[in-house]
């Protein structure tokens, strides 16, 4: 039984990584081809450095993934902390099934939907571009909003009320208590859900293709329109990287939360 | 705790700092060339010499030359083209559609006229390429590249004797060796050619001829693919397959067993073009930029880059693209002793009628979906469904009872 066990587990772990393994393998390909391994070679990783387009649109959705996750965060940690506070059930209720409205929609509804509701604007503005940056930014925010909240949201449950209240025992104005004993106690929270605010708008495409503009790219969108030919290897270099940062950032956030839990544990 | 989380907030503000040096860096560098404006091109992906493998950054020339700065965006297929311009999507300059959707922009009023004296290069453009269908006049295109479909099989797998027309695809020998396009028109194109219909018919039941032919096929068929061709080509997982005569010279290059023809009962011929969609802000701009892109040096590093045929004479007459691209490959691309414009009118694709289009659509379903299977997962998902409704219903019956007594 023992055996079957780990033989499972074994199984499982192949099924999710073999295809990342293989685009790690074939990054180091020597030819262009994707179906045939020729020999171990760098080129597609200083093809990747000159290739400009694919940096430009790599930058943009470093931008668009940066600057919606921080909005969304703040935006959504205000939200949660109002949602939080408020009297009525039946309005807290209702209030939280609505924010999580867009996480269960599927994101075609959202994106064509946003589309449609910048064109709108848009033309009814009569501004040049209907669809822009700003547009793409704003969509990635509403769709990266519940994640936030959904991650917040506990985090102020679980914490004491009584504890601002007795910051503000000791002299604390309602802001500074905020700020020096709630947000430190929710920390946790707030950077989880940036985080995956952050993953989330990275790898974003349906919402993106929807709502972006002319004359910017972000890279799932610069991938996909590469389909009617082929998909440069240097893509593959790309996802490796990206693939070993995201890595990274979890290994990084697992420690973090491990040293936190052993702290908690000595008080 | 507190100096982790406080580390990992630095870290975010780090990347973004830099990405927004790196970004007003670029823009102090274009401020010094004096800019004269900005221009967004949307072209298909991976179709121009884009300075990757040390060839010809044809953008940052342009860029370098005339101190316009080029947004560069992509699509897929021309209908996402379509749905993009069609949803509201201003600001678009220059885009490279094929010509059967050229011809649907146009018929729409899309597209907007060329000034022909800001396009001198125009002169290089061969007679063949003058007033095509989809632009009768010569007012609002300029076309950027051409070529035909042909079919690609492994010579270590097919015997030579079963090549030179479209019944390869069908040949049962080959069963599970066929890859077929994952694309309407383009599949149902191999079959009319086949059969000797005209791909661009708007009667129905010459259509469904073509749907039997297909449905007769797809047992042979391995799978209905678009760029996954190159790499089953290229690893030898499938045989036989219609695709791009200069995608077929990439190919090679990566199996040396991969031959190449042209179907003798004739096949897809298409013209890419340059035109600028209505609403464009800086006209003249793109004007400029279409013709850079008929220069001998963007459009040499263009041919080399995407190995599709040119229609510009520079090209063709230019020493390094022909030694580049050798004898063979030529041949292969600007097949001799072909009446040009007599084949392209007769095998081109035209733009069909909406009511044509969605016969298409519905067919194609048709042939994809295996009707048994249909039914098959849908009394599935509707047994397992019902299923776990029984059970929840049961669960709450149970729990009910279960409340009473405690």
């Amino acid at each position: 039984m023992k055996t079957l066990s780990k033989l499972y587990t074994a199984l499982i772990f192949i099924f999710l990584y073999a295809p990342i393994a293989i685009l790690v393998l074939f990054s180091f390909n020597a030819s262009n081809s994707t179906g045939v391994f020729t020999g171990f070679s760098l080129q597609w990783y200083k093809e990747l450095m000159r290739d400009s387009a694919t940096l430009e649109a790599l930058k943009n959705t470093l931008i668009l993934a940066v600057l919606s996750s921080l909005i969304a965060t703040v935006i959504g940690t205000m939200a949660a902390v109002g949602i939080d506070r408020m009297k009525n059930r039946y309005v807290k209720g209702a209030l939280i099934s609505t924010t999580n409205i867009p996480m269960m929609n599927p994101d075609i509804v959202t994106g064509i939907s946003m589309m449609l509701l910048f064109v709108f604007v848009g033309t009814t503005l009569g501004l040049d571009n209907n669809l822009s940056f700003v547009t793409l930014l704003i969509a990635h925010v509403t769709f990266n909003l519940p994640y936030v909240i959904l991650s917040v949201l506990p985090k102020i449950r679980q914490l004491d009320a009584q504890l601002p209240e007795a910051a503000m025992d000791l002299g604390c104005t309602p802001m500074k208590a905020f700020f020096k004993v709630e947000l430190p106690a929710i920390m946790p929270g707030v950077i989880t859900g940036m985080i995956m605010a952050f993953t989330l708008s990275l790898d974003d495409f349906i919402i993106s293709y929807f709502t972006i503009g002319s004359g910017f790219e972000t890279l799932p969108i610069r991938i996909y329109s590469m389909t009617k030919k082929r998909v440069t290897p240097d893509m593959y270099a790309l996802s490796t990287l990206i693939f070993i940062a995201i890595l990274l950032l979890l290994i990084l956030s697992n420690v973090t939360s491990a040293r936190a839990e052993k702290k908690m544990k000595k008080k | 705790m507190k100096r982790i989380l406080s580390a990992f907030t630095a870290c975010f503000l780090l990347i973004f700092e830099l990405l927004l040096l790196a970004s007003c860096d670029s823009e102090q560098e274009t401020k010094k060339q004096q800019v004269k404006g900005t221009i967004n091109v949307y072209n298909w992906g991976e179709y121009i010499s884009d300075g990757s493998e040390g060839s010809f950054d044809v953008n940052a020339a342009f860029t370098e030359a005339t101190g316009i700065k080029v947004n560069y965006t992509t699509y897929a297929s021309n209908e996402d083209m379509y749905a993009k311009l069609k949803s509201g999507a201003t600001g678009y300059d220059v885009i490279i559609p094929s010509d059967y959707m050229i011809k649907r922009l146009l018929d729409e009023g899309m597209l907007e006229k060329l000034d022909f004296e800001n396009i001198p290069n125009y002169k290089y453009i061969s007679e063949d390429f003058h007033n095509p269908y989809y632009d009768p006049t010569n007012e609002y295109t300029v076309p950027y590249t051409y070529g035909m479909v042909g079919i690609i099989y492994n010579t270590s797998r097919v015997d030579e004797e079963d090549t030179g027309s479209w019944d390869l695809m069908w040949n049962e020998k080959y069963k599970g060796d066929i890859l077929q396009y994952n694309n309407s028109r383009d599949a149902f194109g191999t079959a009319m050619y086949r059969l000797g219909i005209s791909v661009n018919t708007e009667n129905e039941e010459e259509w469904r001829m073509a749907l039997d032919s297909l449905a007769e096929q797809k047992e042979l068929v391995q799978s209905y693919v678009m760029d996954e061709i190159f790499n089953k080509m290229e690893s030898g997982e499938a045989a036989i397959a219609s695709y791009y005569a200069g995608d077929y010279l990439v190919m090679s290059e990566n199996n040396e067993d991969l031959a190449f023809y042209y179907p003798e009962e004739g096949t897809n011929i298409f013209i890419d073009a340059m035109c600028i969609p209505k609403g464009s802000k800086n006209k003249s701009l793109a004007e400029e930029y279409i013709n850079f892109m008929l220069s001998a040096e963007a459009a040499i590093a263009n041919a080399e880059y995407i190995c599709y045929a040119s229609p510009n004479t520079l090209v063709r007459e230019s020493e390094e693209y022909i030694e580049y691209m050798g004898e063979d490959w030529l041949e292969l691309l600007y097949p001799e002793n072909m009446d040009f414009a007599k084949e392209y009118d007769k095998n081109c694709y035209k733009s069909l009628p909406s009511e044509t289009l969605a016969l298409v659509n519905s067919l194609w379903e048709e042939l994809k979906i295996d009707s048994t299977l249909g039914v098959g997962i849908y009394l599935s998902c509707i047994g397992i469904i019902s299923l776990l409704v029984v059970w929840a219903v049961y669960t709450i019956i149970i729990k009910k009872k279960r409340s009473k007594y405690y």
